[in-house]
């Protein structure tokens, strides 16, 4: 997994709450048997004007004007800003995979779905859980043009007009974040611990383990 | 010291190790595998060279992408078939049993695991599928997952988890007639929210719920998710053991009574504490019907589509223009007076052979309503459409003008040809009512199957519990 860096970055405005991930990757595009590509994607029936199928060329798709990710002035954006709920639906990784894929790092919300949530954090993704007051002040504080870091070693975001925000993330996640970790490899390095639990439990219902 | 809850025994019970920072690496006891979530999960252990750890506890089927009609003919889209295909592959180079599109045991992988007894009461259940949260009702921790995780459970038979906190719902009291499952879980996510149940395993409790049998049990459950939980959960009782009892999976002999002495205790205990309960009478749930693009707007149907100017807080206000604008209705709109052009009877939550029957009672003797052109009944596993047609319901569907479909997921999020065209209006016994879900730019209001059959006859919502005699 690609290790998380401080950002700096523009910040796109997704002033909508409980999206879902139908919405954030509909569901003809999860017929990829591929973990990249679902960046042109990435909120598909809000982005185009026409209906979205698998491995077409977006390049020349008719753009939704009025929808913020269709905004030249957020080009290049890797902080998604938006409302509560974010993610919530269907468990598919593709989520992520679509926001990754289109350039997003970082997502602020004042709180999103537990699966989505937890799928970002095995995509190098960071979601920000920040309070609702906070992220209305977001919204409100942020211009086109204007850029936030968030520095996930620090914990805090940096705003342009000099305010910091503190954040929480639990400190396992963080650390694998930052360093990149394969999590696999890490649970295999306690293979003994599950074999032993195996045997206990084998104990206590041996029908489990009857084959 | 207080009792536990039943989250609180199955976790424990799974715990391989806790870290210092209360995460924990908990034992999976069951993976169910579908052709969605899980080819990226396989070519990643086929990249790092891993072999599964046991390859006996993954169960494979696939059912988002297959046909409903022509079977035998394969599947035409070459996305979708390569998928499927896809899938077949893995479970053969991996040693994963899977059952095959022709296999009538083959269903969608919710109706499919408890129905052959691979999901059992004291198990940690995964899927990558959020509807996970089905197997709760079967007193097993059950919950949808990633594709990494998919592939971490492959490999390892273990997941890094952080524990939830624990909600009770109690449904008090008994329901009216003609009021189901469905019913009282749109209620809930009605009161609580889309969001209510994030970082929560709710259990659901009260005489409402132990008078379900475990069909309705999964329909509550199934959509704990819709309500934010990653876990729905009911206690083990008789009904749960007597579910079980011969099914191919479960165990025989003397395992059988070692497995029911141990799942006897699969209930919270009387003092165990709940970071919050809440509490609904029975009596005042009555048929719901969805108007808007979230679960949790959901009405009564004997009400009207609500006003969003009388929503004080702005971001709600205006989610609910928008999902007026997207439905196509206005304030103020009685919910009998809204038309249906198509009608969906399917998916995880309401395919099962109770949810089968009850539309037939519904159905038996009369039309489907001009305006409605297309009713489809789809049945959640091959096992399912044999015994419906033992019982004589696909007659009385296919008499009615009802369609008789083979069983997938089908219409519930519209992967394979199943789907609604742009404007069209549904009455669906799925569990999401987003935009797009059932088909690009397709409306979907979210009922019980009772109703969905009734809507169909009627050409509109109807009060179901008038139809009945």
């Amino acid at each position: 997994m690609r290790a998380f860096k401080t950002i700096t970055s523009l910040v796109v405005p997704l002033d909508r709450a409980n999206i879902d991930t139908d919405a954030i990757i509909p569901k003809q595009f999860l017929k990829s048997i591929r973990r990249t590509g679902f960046g042109p994607f990435l909120f598909d029936e809000w982005r185009y004007e026409d209906r979205g199928e698998p491995d077409m060329d977006c390049s020349n798709r008719p753009l939704k004007k009025d929808f913020v990710l269709n905004d030249p002035q957020y080009k290049g954006a890797q902080i998604l800003l938006t409302r509560e709920n974010f993610g919530c639906g269907s468990s598919r990784e593709h989520a992520p995979w679509a926001l990754d894929d289109y350039g997003f790092r970082v997502i602020i919300a004042p709180s999103f779905a537990d699966i989505f949530y937890n799928n970002c954090f095995k995509n190098g993704l960071l979601p920000i859980v920040l309070d609702e007051e906070i992220v209305d002040s977001l919204f409100n504080e942020l211009d086109k043009g204007d850029q936030l870091t968030v520095d996930l070693e620090q914990q805090q975001i940096a705003t342009p007009s000099g305010r910091v925000i503190a954040f929480d993330v639990d400190e396992n996640r963080k650390f694998r974040l930052l360093n990149g970790l394969d999590d696999i490899a890490l649970t295999l390095q306690q293979a003994e611990k599950i074999k032993a639990y195996e045997e206990q439990r084998a104990k206590r219902a041996p029908w489990l383990f009857a084959d | 010291m207080a009792g536990k809850t039943l989250y609180d025994k199955l976790w424990d019970d799974h715990v391989v190790y806790t870290e210092e920072n209360g995460s924990a690496l908990l034992y999976i006891d069951r993976q169910l595998v579908h052709e969605v979530t899980s080819p990226q999960a396989f070519e990643g252990m086929r990249l790092a060279g891993r072999k599964p750890w046991r390859k006996s506890r993954n169960l494979a089927v696939a059912d988002h992408n297959i046909p409903t009609t022509k079977r035998a003919e394969g599947i035409a889209d070459p996305v979708s078939r390569l998928q499927v295909e896809t899938l077949e592959k893995n479970c053969e180079e991996f040693g994963i049993t899977e059952f095959a599109m022709t296999d009538p045991r083959q269903g969608i992988v919710h109706v499919m695991g408890p129905e052959q007894g691979a999901v059992l009461p004291g198990m940690t259940v995964v899927c990558g599928d959020s509807h996970t949260s089905t197997h709760g009702a079967s007193g097993a921790l059950a919950f949808g997952i990633g594709t990494s995780e998919v592939e971490h459970v492959l490999a390892t038979q273990c997941l890094v988890q952080s524990k939830s906190k624990n909600m009770l719902i109690r449904v008090n009291g008994s329901v009216g007639k003609g009021v189901t499952a469905k019913d009282i879980v749109l209620a809930i996510i009605g009161k609580i929210g889309t969001a209510g149940g994030t970082g929560y395993a709710i259990e659901f409790a009260g005489e409402a719920i132990q008078a379900l049998s475990m069909e309705g049990r999964m329909t509550v459950c199934n959509m704990a998710i819709e309500a934010g939980a990653r876990a729905g959960l009911i206690a083990v009782d008789d009904v749960t053991i007597n579910y079980y009892q011969g099914r191919p999976f479960a165990p025989k002999g003397d395992h059988w009574e070692l497995a029911k002495a141990a799942w006897q205790g699969l209930h919270s205990d009387e003092d165990a504490e709940f970071d919050k309960i809440i509490d609904l009478d029975a009596q005042t749930i009555i048929p719901q019907v969805t108007w808007g693009t979230s679960p949790e707007l959901v009405v009564p149907v004997d009400a009207a589509v609500p006003d969003p100017s009388n929503e004080p807080d702005p971001v709600k206000r205006q989610g609910m223009e928008r999902a007026l604008e997207y439905m196509g209705l206005e304030p103020g709109q009685k919910i009998t007076e809204i038309n249906l052009d198509t009608i969906f009877i399917g998916s995880c939550t309401n395919s099962r052979i109770e949810d089968l029957r009850e539309a037939a009672k519904i159905a038996k003797g009369k039309k489907v309503a001009k305006n409605v052109h297309r009713a489809l009944v789809v049945p959640g596993s091959g096992l399912i459409k044999q015994q419906a047609e033992e019982e004589g319901l696909d007659q009385i569907f296919l008499e009615a003008g009802f369609e008789w479909r083979e069983p997938g997921c089908s219409m519930c999020l519209a992967m394979n040809a199943d789907r609604l065209e742009e404007g069209e209006r549904c009455a669906s016994t799925s569990n999401r009512n987003f935009e797009g879900r059932q088909g690009y730019g397709g409306r979907t209001h979210l009922v019980s199957p009772s109703m969905a059959a009734a809507a169909a006859i009627a050409g509109h919502f109807v009060d179901v519990r008038n139809f009945t005699n």
